[in-house]
């Protein structure tokens, strides 16, 4: 039904337009003028004289066809009628301007019956008229709050009609609203027969009727729209029609309050009246008498304008504070959808500002529900230079699979008090359940269930612990060689590294062989410089110092190979399991020739580390999960660069899509803001989530990061290179592609080509290729990544 | 593809009339035909005939149409073969000289025929065509896709089927998976609905009937290759064996096809390696991509041993198999099949004369890969041609700065 009404609606306005393009026969219009004058002559004339507009003069003269005895008749008539009507009517008949008899039946006080406080002298009440009513149009109409801006919306429709009406002189004008029911428009088959007319009477009457046909069918039906509902229409014509502007909506609407209060009957016929077309008038306008014509058609406008005003005003206001019928049931049923409540509220409140808001509210009820989240605007670094912080530093523990990584750092998590006493109970309880008592510090940070029945850690986990100067994240990433491009993950997140190392015999060996120098050399090219080595499992070698001092000398003659400074380079002998040298000095007599500092006390030594700040926002997206039932939608990862605040608009690429940070946390604490090098978790919202994938990078619209699908790098060969398939890492972005050229084999310390476009590049050498990928992947110079092929780390390097 | 009439004369020129009857048919047509080429096969076009009062109707008629081939147009995922050119009889409905896109049907026959100009404006049937048509030409009849492989890894599987010619991906299926986290059961949840999502996709991609009445028809079930770093892919069985034992039984009979293998990651690069894993090599054992594969691996340990006895590109090639380095005694010529599907005849010529002298001449092996296979693939990263010499050649900087 009311949709229905909207397209209604829509017609109508396209009719009003169309009825300003129409133009009547000039020669009729110049018969009419005559017919006018001379029933306005005969009117004034007559004994009682009677004053009656032009439009109404007309109004007759067509519904008698030009019969000027019979439209005086009927007009005098009318104005009897209406006199004695108007005593018993509560709705004031509108006057038309310039007429004073019908000031006389005109109650100011009626008519200003809900603005009390004015109690207009009866002998103002012409001034008040002949006044242009704009500012007072609030004071007739909508609800008290909102009546300010209706006005101006109101007197902005009018100004445009009256900008329309200059343009166009003899626009058509509403219906006057005091037309009697009995005067229901007659088509020529009612007319009588008999009366002798003119050919020009006939062909006036024909060409006037004309336009008719057309007109006709839209205005009863709007005038079919039951009248209690017409309160409501003024709200979906806009949603239909959202862009229309807000003049247009405030328009539109007092034409249709203003046409669903009219009697049936009262058909606006005036509106089929078209005006001289310009080519016409430059015709023949001279002889219309286009000086007298024009002034009054101006002042029919203005009266005209006044007409409409007074129509809104009879109409029985809605109160726009309350939200209509339908909002009721739109918000009732976003409520009840829950996540939506703050979008809904926003809505209810767009409501309550009004029709001037209508179509922001418009905005608000289409189906994504937009969130608006206000930004502090804060200073972000200027604040984070303000804030009393402990120094932060991220580590990434790694080593081969099974030298006892989670264990060490369940151990340090447990000692610090990270993870109370009743959890660890649990998890050795559980453990020994199942026969991996062992296991159990593990599974502080080995969370998943497969990763528990398995024992072994497949992806990365974070978790925070402070000492007295610092706050610590561990990143945690598996050791198995399928998971290192978990570890990737981590590493990129990571300041320094923590390089765990199994002493066992046969172990550390093996080893060797497997990740750990693959760990190591991941780090270093990732650019972490320093590295803690931690000698584990050193109580089933009872502490042999010999053991320590020759896994010593072969880590550091192998990471001073892979690039780490001597200095950045420290061992520490522990045991996770019991917990000797991690936060406490072993009392194991046989460990005590070490003298150096525990674990915990070599991770304090590392220095700050110092993040880009003022450079454009980059984040990596970690993880897209549900936050709960508050944040239905948020991702997690470090910030690599730039500044984050509550509120602001981000962008999601490689997909491109925009999303509003509604909150965000740092290191799991609530926070208003963040920076490089923080691990954050952003709730977002105003984005599917198929727009998010782990590796995603998120920046700001101003400054996004391009992507790219192809690029040169200068890499550090692991393995022989040469054009084939290899997957891109870079932190959780994992990506297929191909080396599609071998540039060039540089020289390690001058950079310098040594053979251009070589076959292969060897183990070792260092060289520049060009990566071609399959999709745009956002990667921006410099980046440093990672080129995995079959399982083994190939190559890496930085972007060129 | 069955060959229904070979008329093929000793200079090069004739024609064969095919009947393509399964998919795959259609990739060798791709390889068989080329622009300027002579194809005959039957056709549904849209007639619109004007009146002389000026209304037009519009009939599709069937018609037997003959074309000059301007442009091949294959689709490898429907397995749909599109040959554009200027039809060259003339019909009832048609004027010679219009042009019209053949649609090649299966079962439905078509005419090849390729002449020899005297300008060199057609090459007529040369060995590589005659190879790849006796390769078309199956005589044994039963040359199915013979494995299904799905690569997978956390919230990431392609589905891909294996044939004896060419490797389709017939489905990506990506979803976010949450990653682990501080208590919370998200991960488990989202693999659940990972791996379900990748087994109806998988069902529906080799249209396994999951019915209990349907496995009386026996029909015999491809191997399933569940590939994937870690613990995915036997995650993924496990969850089969869970559906197979609660909520689907017709499952069971997919059971005893699943392998599963390990492979470096979910991308399909990782295809070849799954290819080598020794439980695939006894499931697929003299399958031509197994062959495909040992040769490629083969090429690029030569290579990687740096003995100079293994090249690659195609003017390093050339320079071997000048200098007699591709010839009897283990060289052998690998060629993608692209080079020969190229538009340019001349491009075309100057690699079947290659293979030709290969062969003919130097005597040594040549193995022309599908470019729609893995190996292919690492082949054509390569430059689409490689060669494994007879004894270490070193060439000469060929200045190949100049691109």
């Amino acid at each position: 039904m009311s949709r229905h009404r909207i397209k209604d609606v829509d017609y109508d306005d396209d009719d009003f337009y169309d009825d300003d393009d129409v133009t009547a026969d000039p020669e009729e219009q110049e018969f009419l003028q005559q017919c006018t004058t001379a029933v306005l002559q005969q009117l004034n004339a007559g004994q009682p004289s009677v004053t009656a507009t032009k439009e109404e003069v007309q109004d007759a003269l067509w519904h008698y066809y030009n019969d000027i005895e019979k439209s005086v008749n009927y007009l005098r008539g009318k104005r009897e009628k209406e006199a004695t009507k108007l005593q018993k009517s509560k709705i004031q008949p509108v006057p038309a301007y310039p007429a004073p008899s019908a000031t006389a039946h005109f109650s100011a006080a009626d008519f200003f019956r809900d603005c009390p406080w004015l109690n207009i002298p009866s002998h103002r009440i012409s001034d008040i008229l002949i006044e242009p009513l704009y500012p007072r149009l609030g004071l007739l109409g909508g609800a008290p709050e909102s009546g300010g801006k209706l006005s101006k919306l109101a007197a902005l429709a009018a100004a445009r009609k009256k900008k329309e009406g200059e343009k166009a002189p003899s626009q058509p004008e509403t219906s006057t609203p005091s037309t009697p029911k009995f005067e229901q428009p007659k088509t020529s088959s009612l007319d009588h027969p008999g009366t002798a007319r003119s050919l020009r009477d006939r062909l006036a009457a024909s060409g006037r009727s004309t336009p008719k046909p057309s007109e006709s069918p839209a205005p009863l039906r709007r005038l079919a729209t039951p009248n209690p509902n017409s309160h409501l229409t003024p709200k979906r014509p806009e949603s239909d029609t959202k862009k229309s502007s807000a003049s247009e909506v405030s328009e539109s609407m007092q034409r249709m309050v203003l046409e669903a209060r009219e009697p049936e009957p009262q058909q606006p016929v005036p509106t089929i009246q078209a005006e001289p077309s310009e080519f016409a008038r430059v015709l023949i306008g001279a002889a219309t008498g286009p000086t007298a014509a024009e002034p009054r058609h101006h002042l029919h406008f203005n009266s005209s304008d006044l007409l409409r005003i007074y129509g809104h005003d009879h109409a029985e206001p809605f109160d726009f504070a309350a939200p209509s019928p339908d909002d009721v049931v739109l918000n009732a049923q976003n409520t009840a959808k829950g996540m939506k409540s703050k979008s809904a509220a926003s809505k209810s409140a767009a409501i309550k500002k009004g029709q001037s808001d209508l179509a922001g509210g418009v905005k608000d009820l289409s189906v994504e529900d937009k969130v608006t989240v206000k930004s502090k605007n804060l200073d972000v670094i200027s604040e984070y230079k303000k804030s009393t912080r402990k120094r932060s530093a991220n580590f990434v523990v790694i080593g081969h699979v099974d030298a006892g990584k989670s264990t060490l750092m369940g151990r340090l998590l447990a000692d610090q008090g990270a993870i109370d006493q009743r959890t660890l109970d649990r998890y050795r309880r559980e453990a020994e359940k199942i026969g991996k008592g062992s296991f159990a510090l593990a599974w502080v940070l080995d969370q998943g269930s497969e990763e528990r029945a398995r024992g072994v850690t497949i992806d990365i986990a974070t978790n925070q612990f402070e000492t007295d100067k610092t706050a610590f994240t561990i990143v945690d990433a598996p050791g198995h060689r399928d998971f290192v491009p978990n570890m990737i993950a981590g590493a990129s997140q990571a300041d320094f590294a923590v390089l765990v190392i199994d002493s066992s015999v046969g172990k550390f060996e093996s080893g060797l062989k497997g990740q750990t120098k693959e760990h190591a050399l991941l780090v270093r090219s990732m650019g972490v410089q320093k590295i803690v080595v931690a000698v584990n499992k050193m109580d089933t070698v009872q502490w042999d110092h010999e053991r320590f001092e020759e896994i010593e000398q072969q880590i550091s003659a192998f990471l001073t190979t892979a690039g780490f400074q001597e200095s950045n380079i420290s061992f520490v002998p522990c045991s996770g399991v019991l917990g000797d040298n991690i936060s406490r000095r072993t009392d194991d007599p046989h460990a005590s020739w070490y003298t150096g500092r525990t674990l915990i006390e070599e991770l304090e030594t590392s220095e700050p580390y110092t993040h880009a700040l003022e450079k454009p926002l980059r984040m990596t997206i970690g993880d897209v999960f549900r936050g709960g039932v508050q944040s239905p939608l948020s991702i997690s990862g470090r910030i690599d660069a730039g500044s984050l605040q509550m509120g602001d608009q981000i962008l999601i690429m490689p997909s491109g899509e925009t999303a509003t940070v509604r909150s965000l946390e740092v290191d799991s604490e609530p926070s208003d803001w963040a920076v490089a090098g923080q691990n954050v978790v952003l709730n977002i919202a105003n984005i599917d989530p198929i727009h998010l994938r782990s590796g995603d990078v998120v920046c700001r619209p101003s400054s996004p990061i391009p992507t790219i699908t192809s690029f040169t790098a200068k890499v550090l060969a692991f393995e022989h290179l040469m054009p084939m398939q290899v997957d891109v890492h870079r932190g959780r972005l994992h990506v297929p592609g191909r080396i599609s050229k071998l540039v060039a084999s540089l020289d390690k310390a001058s950079g310098a080509a040594i053979k251009k476009r070589p076959k292969i590049v060897g183990p070792g050498v260092v060289a520049r290729i060009v990566v071609e990928m399959d999709h745009a992947v956002p990667l921006e110079a410099p980046t440093r990544i990672v080129l995995r092929a079959g399982g083994s780390t190939v190559a890496a390097g930085l972007l060129e | 593809m069955r060959c229904i009439k070979n008329k093929i004369e000793h200079n090069g020129s004739g024609a064969v009339t095919l009947c393509p009857d399964e998919p795959e048919d259609m990739w060798h047509a791709y390889n068989l035909i080329r622009p300027g080429d002579i194809l005959r096969a039957s056709a549904i076009r849209r007639v619109t005939t004007v009146q002389d009062t000026g209304s037009t109707s519009s009939a599709r008629v069937h018609l037997n149409l003959i074309i000059r081939v301007k442009n091949l147009d294959f689709d490898p995922q429907s397995s749909q073969l599109h040959v554009s050119g200027q039809i060259m009889n003339e019909t009832p409905h048609t004027k010679i000289g219009q042009f019209h896109t053949l649609d090649l049907e299966l079962n439905r026959n078509f005419t090849l025929e390729k002449e020899v100009g005297s300008d060199g404006e057609g090459i007529g049937w040369d060995s590589i065509a005659i190879e790849s048509l006796k390769d078309a030409v199956d005589e044994g009849g039963k040359r199915r896709a013979e494995a299904i492989a799905v690569v997978m890894q956390e919230g990431l599987a392609h589905i891909c089927f294996i044939g004896q010619f060419q490797t389709i991906l017939k489905q990506k299926i990506e979803m976010s998976v949450p990653r682990k986290r501080q208590g919370g059961g998200d991960h488990d949840k989202g693999m659940n609905k990972f791996f379900k999502v990748t087994l109806e996709t998988l069902l529906r991609q080799m249209e396994f009937n999951t019915s209990l009445t349907s496995g009386a028809n026996n029909e015999a079930v491809r191997p399933v290759l569940l590939a994937s770093p870690g613990f995915v892919a036997s995650g993924f069985q496990k969850y089969i064996q869970s559906e197979a034992s609660t909520t689907t039984p017709g499952l069971k009979r997919l059971l005893p096809s699943l392998v599963v293998v390990h492979s470096a990651s979910g991308y399909t690069n990782s295809l070849s390696e799954v290819l080598q894993s020794p439980a695939v090599k006894t499931i697929l054992a003299d399958t031509k991509y197994a062959r495909e594969t040992k040769l490629m691996d083969d090429f690029l340990e030569q290579l990687r041993k740096e003995t100079n006895k293994a090249t690659y590109g195609p003017r390093e090639v050339e320079y071997a198999v000048e200098q007699g380095a591709v010839g009897r005694g283990g060289g052998v010529l690998i060629v993608s099949n692209r080079l020969f599907r190229s538009q340019d005849i001349a491009e075309r010529k100057r690699w079947v004369s290659l293979v030709d002298r290969v062969r003919d001449v130097e005597g040594g092996d040549v193995r022309i890969l599908s470019s729609d296979h893995e190996s292919g693939k690492r082949l054509e990263g390569l430059g689409g041609i490689a060669a494994l010499l007879t004894f270490p050649l070193v060439e000469p900087d060929l200045d190949s700065d100049a691109e």
